[in-house]
């Protein structure tokens, strides 16, 4: 065990990556005490379902949080919720938190995730704004859903577009406004944004584009409408702002650790600090596969890094380096994107965007797949997740081939 | 509620009572059943909770959809009576049930 002292491992985070760490460091050996800081009221749970199902009320928190009550004691984890950390004090080895408590470590995982980009308009305090990244903005979001009730959601990315579509369920009426020419820009081809689009509207959503939001206007301190920069008005019950996160990295800037694009971490998520490690959300690290530093918004990511920051501590070379890969279930459409497509010079499409609701777009850079969003298609997925990671040139025909299966054209 | 028992593949056993409306994969997570990792929370997006059902149980549960069934053909180490755990939810009918685990689920 590379870790003598009795102060134990803190980590600041209750989320996936420190749930992860938690059950990684127990089964790599580690016996010495644990102890987990988060601020929110809840112990870890999962987040994905907070804009699918748990928002549909389809799920009660008992499904979504990841270890029931009794593990964390049961796993000699002590659980300090509700509590906020000030600060780290490297020379001494302690974390403030913000109600005067000094809690002493030999090594220190920083988990800390991200937070909610704000929207910066006026307006932004009015009653019915919501965004939605925790339990407990759900529940305000759940509020205000009934039926014949109007949303406007601002930011059409994975949030957004997950939001309305359980809305839509609900009988609410919805419209997206999104500032880029197309939806989840960020993460996505234009044929797969548009062909989003195309179901959204089928479903009765209605998105905008090239909209940007100027204003919440209300009445008695309650939105009413959403005023976009182009002039137009956008009558409304309530908002979901969807913007985007940014990673919690003042903690670590703050007491010196290298910050830049998030914690940066070396692969096995160690700082620059020898008795501090980061995993998930908030950290910069090493990609082998793509030869570039990334920083991931995936439950993918937070889960091999806590299992990463686990072994590195307890002295074992375990480094990290995946194919990252995503999910979005939105209606009855399972998005399932592997790798990453930046820069890449070929889009293979296979299937149909156009018509129904099933088809991938591989992703090459100059003949190597780089990348595939796969819509109802796990064979593509799961088969591009094992092709991009042996970075493997491919023939973009036979790609697009649906008579030639993905098996045939794994093992070509 | 249905009593499950998980038998990892060095053998070792874990009899749980698992909620009704619970999946056999959330029963084990919860539980801290080594072997099934479960990755995407049960969204059927990983293939990573793969477990092996008996023949006689598997007439208990609702046949594979489309999307389990090729899932499941990407397992390293899928049988004929594989099944992937987050498809599967407890009822009564599945109290005494016995599953195995893998030798891995990558």
């Amino acid at each position: 065990m590379s870790t003598s002292g009795t102060n134990g491992i803190v980590i600041i985070g209750a989320g996936q990556a420190a749930s992860q760490a938690v059950m990684s460091l127990r089964s790599e050996g580690y016996e010495g005490p644990i102890r987990m800081i988060g601020d929110e009221t809840e112990p870890p749970y999962q987040r994905p379902p907070l804009s699918k199902k748990f928002l549909a009320g389809e799920i009660g928190f008992d499904r979504v949080e990841l270890k029931p009550a009794e593990f964390y004691a049961n796993a000699g984890c002590e659980l300090l919720l509700s509590t906020r950390v000030a600060a780290i004090e490297r020379a001494k080895k302690v974390v403030l938190t913000s109600d005067g408590r000094e809690i002493a470590y030999d090594k220190l995982i920083i988990a800390t995730g991200s937070r909610v980009r704000e929207i910066n308009v006026p307006g932004f305090d009015l009653e019915g704004v919501h965004y939605l990244r925790s339990v407990a903005d759900v529940h305000e979001v759940q509020k205000n859903f009934k039926p014949g009730a109007k949303m406007v959601v601002v930011g059409g990315g994975y949030i957004g577009l997950e939001v309305a579509a359980v809305a839509k369920k609900h009988d609410i009426s919805v419209t997206v406004l999104e500032t880029a020419e197309r939806v989840m820009a960020r993460v996505v081809d234009p044929i797969v944004s548009h062909f989003y689009e195309r179901v959204h509207r089928e479903e009765g959503v209605v998105i905008r584009t090239g909209v940007t939001v100027a204003g919440f206007e209300g009445e008695g301190g309650r939105i009413t409408r959403v005023v976009s920069g182009e002039g137009e008005s956008f009558p409304c019950d309530f908002v979901v702002v969807g913007i985007g996160i940014i990673p919690n990295t003042e903690l670590a800037q703050d007491a010196g650790v290298t910050v830049e694009n998030g914690i940066v971490v070396d692969e096995m998520t160690r700082t620059s600090d020898p008795d501090i490690y980061a995993a998930g959300d908030c950290t910069n690290h090493p990609n082998g596969v793509y030869g570039r530093r990334l920083r991931l918004e995936s439950v993918h990511n937070a889960i091999e890094q806590g299992k990463t920051a686990a072994a590195a501590i307890t002295g074992k070379d375990k480094p990290y380096n995946q194919v990252p890969w995503f999910w979005s279930d939105q209606y009855d459409l399972k998005l399932q994107i592997a790798g990453l497509s930046a820069g890449y010079t070929e889009a293979v499409t296979r299937g149909n965007p156009a018509e129904g609701r099933n088809f991938a777009v591989f992703y090459l850079k100059d003949g190597v797949l780089i990348a595939v969003d796969a819509v109802n298609r796990a064979p593509e997925f799961m088969t591009a997740r094992q092709l991009i990671a042996k970075q493997v040139k491919l023939d973009p025909k036979r790609l697009a081939d649906e008579s030639i299966s993905m098996k045939e054209i794994a093992s070509a | 509620m249905a009593k499950v028992t998980y038998v990892e593949h060095n053998g070792k056993e874990h009899t749980i009572d698992v909620a009704e409306g619970l999946t056999l994969m959330e029963g084990a997570v919860k539980n801290m059943v080594p072997g099934i990792d479960a990755d995407c929370g049960g969204a059927c997006a990983c293939a990573t909770c793969m477990i092996y059902v008996p023949e006689e149980w598997l007439a208990k549960i609702p046949g594979k959809e489309d999307m389990e069934e090729t899932m499941l053909d990407f397992c390293e180490h899928t049988q004929a009576n594989s099944r992937l755990s987050c498809q599967i939810k407890v009822t009564p009918e599945l109290d005494g049930i016995r599953v195995s685990l893998p030798e891995s689920q990558h």
